[in-house]
């Protein structure tokens, strides 16, 4: 067994996903080396199809490489069953998705309190809202609210378990500038005053002058990789 | 309360239309259960309790004539706790008010005290006294016909002489909960009723002082009533011995325990389909809600929830679902057999017939009905928790179509668009289609058991009235007598034709299997009373040997060309072997049969008849009533006309009761099945359709779609219900079949085609209710929601 590299967040070496959509077989990674420090916020940039969510999705938990290995600090994911890492995802891990993924019957405190109920030291789910400043909509319902309101909820949600990893896929995709430029400010407000390690994937350019790190993909591998000298603040970002 | 479950209250309202109607089918079959098993239980222990509280008889024997010492001896036997001797007539009756003559079965009891066995329950009026020896009691069933009280005459024709007795009080016996006339199949509680008249007065007017010709028998703890029984008949052979009966075999008990099978059988397998649907209903719409949840599905578990409590959370939901149909149908359940039973005190009376519901009947029901829902969401939700999270998030890849057979064959190039879609639609998921038509065709399935047993109910009395009884009239004389009783018959007014019959009382024995009953003797060729079955039709009887109903040739376990010893317990009381001539399927009883001259010839006896079948001028009926009721050598007259309307009057309504709750709860299902089919598919289709408004088709077209996927899947269900019907049905007749009645197979045409009718207007119906929600869909929203 490998020793996990001390002071790394993720590492992830020689991933490679194959999957079934449909009829048609995609090689969605074909051999990823990644590694993620504490407290960074790094921005996965590429097109439709370049394996961004797959990396997300499997850095999460959410699914299995089909080989290769990843390791979140001590634990190897890859060697994890689905129960080991339905704790990972409990204890560890928060999502955001593009859709926002709420649950249509419940409110918006509600769909924070889904989370956590099964968490072991969670913030309050009013407080949650207060953070993404929804504290005045927590009584709405999903439909009830805008597509940046949800999102912004999703982020709640996602950060009310305290999580020491929060991954946000394609957060902004269904949003206009000025609502995601409010999304990415509650991200980098977790990030900053959390200290939540985040991974954001986008195939939105500007985006990137926010991370500390920037990724890009293209068809399944890691393209390159920079660092920005002086990460901006969101409501600096335009695209 | 918990985040998920809060959800689960707000899709259980989300979903009501859909909830409604598998809940409703849950508490059909769960009302079937809770009805037939409480109504059991009830009974059960109402006759049980009555049965013990009155000392009910564990032997009963009839004999020619015994002096009163042997009832010692009967006392003396290993097993024998009790005996209780007494004289049993019966006579005809000349009741106030009605020309025909009815016929009364006298029962002796004691005058200074409480029979030891077979005790009476006064309702009415007071027991008899000793100084006045025309005082009896009469059963409540006769008397209720008659509108007959304490201190009301009743004259009866005692050993060839009028007398009139007067009845003091109004009884129930255990003896006699079910009250039926010797060799009877119905009950005629206006034709025939039981008495219960002093000893000593009984026994001088039939000269049987110092003697009995019946006694019940109660016996000891732990002893065998076979053991017993082939004592008595060896002590009471040759005072003419009868033949003893355990308890089972008793008339009155018989019946009840009969018609208790059938509840059983039919509290245990009627749920059980329905209990079925509903488990697949809840399959389909589960297992579409979570695929409309899929991308929820994939956040609870993003966001760290385990399998385990996925699942959990879908399965709560088809509980909740099961927890209410189960709580409605138990109440329901309740009502109706309340009802039941109080239609079942009409003809099996209890001094008290108590209906309750046992707290086990309706936790055992509402446990059912959660693990029918638990097995009904065990596929759907196990498929859900089975999807990886990633995977799940992602939108269902487009379905796979291929151009199957149908389309190859070049048919669907006559049709439009729309009908492509449709054959594309059910062929790309074949299972699913044949699915749904499963259900509606459980539906239909339910609608042709409904229509068959009215069916089958109609055939059975068709068959016993217009095939069986052809007679008007069944006299039976107080003896056996020579053909100068025939010609007294044959010289009554009215008469037009007549069959004499020789009935012989025997106990049939087959290795170690016994059987007490009659042998009926009849022409070769009987007119007035034939012998039919149900597939062998009209049957003449050979020459030779016994023609035996199918059901005692089970009793018996014997076969054609068996011989089997046919102990003869009247007379000279001879042993004979006869071969097995034949098995008949009748509908109704134990029946043997033999030619009348083969049956005389077993006898060595002459041109002996018991009783004779008469053909009647109607117009000159009352004539022959009065005649009949004056005549002595005649002991019993039964009516076949007065049989089926007293059979209408009773069973008939009991029958028609529970066809009815058939048929309603076989519309429930239908309604649930179609409902739910049409309502997943518009759910499952919404996007598509909305889609397709959008492309500029019409309301009318669209709908053409979705109805047109319903139409086929009804069609195709309807072949499939009427199949499953029939074997449904073959399978319930062959669990209801008793001693007593084996139901005819038959399925008329009409009513397969009432059942599709239904089926297919129900769904009509349902596809309606489903059309105004498309109409009114909400194209922006449908499009604009990914879910």
């Amino acid at each position: 067994m490998t020793l996990q590299p001390s002071g790394v967040a993720f590492s992830a070496r020689e991933v490679t996903k194959v999957y079934r959509m449909g009829e048609v077989e995609v090689h969605a990674l074909r051999g990823v080396d990644l590694e993620l420090m504490p407290s960074e916020l790094i921005v996965l940039l590429g097109p439709s199809g370049s394996g961004k969510s797959t990396l997300l999705n499997i850095l999460g938990g959410l699914d299995v490489p089909t080989s290769g290995t990843v390791w979140y600090r001590d634990h190897e994911l890859t060697a994890a069953d689905e129960s080991e890492l339905t704790r990972y995802r409990r204890e560890h891990v928060g999502f955001v998705f593009q859709f926002y993924n709420l649950i249509p019957s419940l409110t918006a405190v509600e769909n924070v309190a889904l989370v956590t109920d099964i968490s072991e030291d969670p913030m309050d789910p009013a407080k949650a809202l207060d953070l993404v400043e929804l504290g005045d909509r927590r009584d709405h319902f999903p439909a009830q609210l805008s597509g940046g309101e949800q999102q912004r909820v999703a982020i709640a949600r996602a950060i009310a378990k305290q999580p020491e990893v929060l991954l946000c896929d394609e957060p902004t995709g269904a949003l206009d500038i000025s609502t995601g430029i409010l999304v990415l400010e509650a991200i980098a407000r977790v990030n900053r005053e959390l200290g939540t390690t985040v991974a954001v994937i986008t195939h939105n350019v500007a985006i990137a002058a926010m991370a500390d790190r920037v990724l890009r993909m293209a068809d399944g591998r890691i393209a390159s990789a920079e660092r920005n000298e002086r990460r901006i603040s969101a409501s600096e970002l335009g695209w | 309360m918990l985040t998920l479950d809060r959800k689960l209250l707000r899709d259980l309202s989300q979903l009501k239309g859909q909830v409604l109607a598998i809940g409703l089918v849950i508490a059909a079959g769960v009302a079937m259960f809770a009805m037939y098993s409480s109504t059991f239980e009830s009974l059960d222990h109402t006759h049980t309790a009555y049965y013990d509280r009155y000392r009910l008889a564990d032997v009963f024997a009839s004999l020619k004539r015994a002096p009163l010492s042997t009832a010692s001896r009967l006392e003396a036997l290993p097993g024998v706790a009790q005996v209780e001797p007494r004289v049993v007539v019966q006579v005809t009756l000349d009741v106030p008010g009605m020309t025909e003559p009815a016929r009364g079965l006298l029962l002796s009891i004691p005058e200074h005290r409480r029979a030891i066995l077979n005790d009476v329950h006064l309702l009415r009026g007071r027991y008899i006294h000793a100084t006045h020896p025309d005082e009896v009691l009469v059963i409540e069933a006769f008397a209720t016909a008659h509108g007959l009280e304490p201190g009301d005459p009743i004259g009866a024709v005692i050993n060839g002489r009028r007398r009139e007795l007067m009845i003091v009080g109004i009884a129930l016996s255990p003896e006699y909960v079910y009250t039926i006339a010797p060799g009877d199949l119905l009950p005629d509680d206006r034709r025939f009723g039981v008495f219960w008249m002093g000893r000593r007065a009984l026994s001088s007017a039939f000269d049987m002082e110092g003697g009995f010709n019946d006694v019940s028998l109660a016996l000891g703890p732990g002893a065998s009533s076979e053991a017993v029984i082939a004592d008595v008949d060896r002590l009471l052979e040759r005072y003419g011995g009868l033949g003893a009966i355990p308890r089972r075999l008793q008339v009155s008990a018989w019946f009840v325990a009969n018609e208790m099978r059938e509840m059983k059988t039919m509290g245990s397998i009627l749920p059980v389909v329905f209990l079925a649907v509903a488990a697949f209903l809840l399959n389909v719409v589960l297992s579409r809600i979570i695929s409309v949840q899929r991308t929820q599905v994939a956040a609870m578990k993003a966001v760290g929830y385990s399998n385990r409590e996925v699942a959990l959370h879908y399965t709560k939901l088809a509980l909740a679902v099961a927890f209410a149909g189960g709580v409605l149908g138990v109440a329901v359940g309740a009502w109706l057999g309340r009802g039941m039973t109080s239609m079942y005190s009409q003809y099996f009376r209890f001094p008290e017939f108590q209906y309750f519901l046992s707290p086990r009947i309706a936790v055992v029901a509402v446990g059912v009905s959660l693990v029918a829902a638990t097995l009904g969401a065990f596929g759907a939700v196990r498929s859900a928790v089975k999807l990886p999270p990633a995977e799940a998030m992602r939108p269902e890849p487009p379905a796979s179509f291929k151009r199957g057979w149908l389309e190859r064959s070049g048919l669907t190039r006559m049709l439009s668009e729309p009908g492509r879609m449709i054959l594309r639609n059910l062929g790309r998921s074949p299972v699913r289609t044949l699915l749904s038509a499963t259900g509606i065709a459980f539906a239909i399935a339910l609608l042709v058991f409904g229509f068959f047993f009215v069916d089958a109910v109609e055939l059975l009395m068709k068959a016993q009235f217009e095939e069986v009884m052809l007679h008007d009239v069944t006299t039976t004389f107080v003896e056996p007598t020579s053909a100068a009783g025939r010609h007294e018959v044959e010289r009554l007014p009215g008469v037009l034709y007549t069959e004499p019959f020789r009935a012989v009382p025997v106990r049939l024995r087959y290795g170690a299997r016994s059987r007490q009953t009659a042998v009926m003797g009849l022409p070769a060729v009987p007119r007035l009373n034939r012998v039919v079955g149900q597939k062998a039709g009209v049957v003449e009887l050979p020459a030779e040997g016994l023609v035996l109903s199918s059901s005692l040739g089970e009793v018996l376990g014997v076969e054609v060309g068996d011989r089997i010893f046919v102990e003869v317990l009247e007379g000279r009381r001879p042993v004979r072997t006869v071969p097995v001539a034949r098995l008949v399927d009748e509908y109704l009883g134990t029946s043997a049969y033999m030619e009348i001259g083969a049956l005389r010839r077993l006898m060595r006896e002459g041109a002996v008849l018991s009783g004779a079948f008469l053909k009647v001028d109607p117009a000159e009926l009352d004539r022959l009533h009065t005649r009949l009721k004056a005549t002595p050598r005649v002991a019993g007259v039964s009516l076949s006309a007065a049989a089926y309307e007293s059979f209408q009057n009773t069973i008939g309504q009991t029958l028609g009761l529970m066809i009815t709750i058939n048929l309603i709860f076989a519309a429930v299902i239908a309604c649930g099945v179609v409902y739910n089919s049409a309502r997943v598919s518009l759910s499952e289709r919404e996007r598509d359709l909305a889609s397709l408004r959008v492309l500029g088709f019409t309301r009318a077209e669209i709908s053409f779609i979705l109805l047109g996927e319903l139409a086929v899947v009804t069609l195709i269900a309807v072949p499939l219900g009427l199949a499953l019907g029939y074997l449904f049905c073959r399978g319930i007749i062959s669990a209801l079949a008793t001693e007593l009645l084996r139901i005819p197979m038959v399925v008329e045409p009409v009513s397969y085609a009432w059942a599709a009718v239904a089926v297919v207007a129900v769904s009509a119906l349902s596809g309606l209710a489903v059309r105004r929600r498309l109409d009114r869909l909400d194209l922006v929203a449908v499009l604009k929601s990914r879910e």
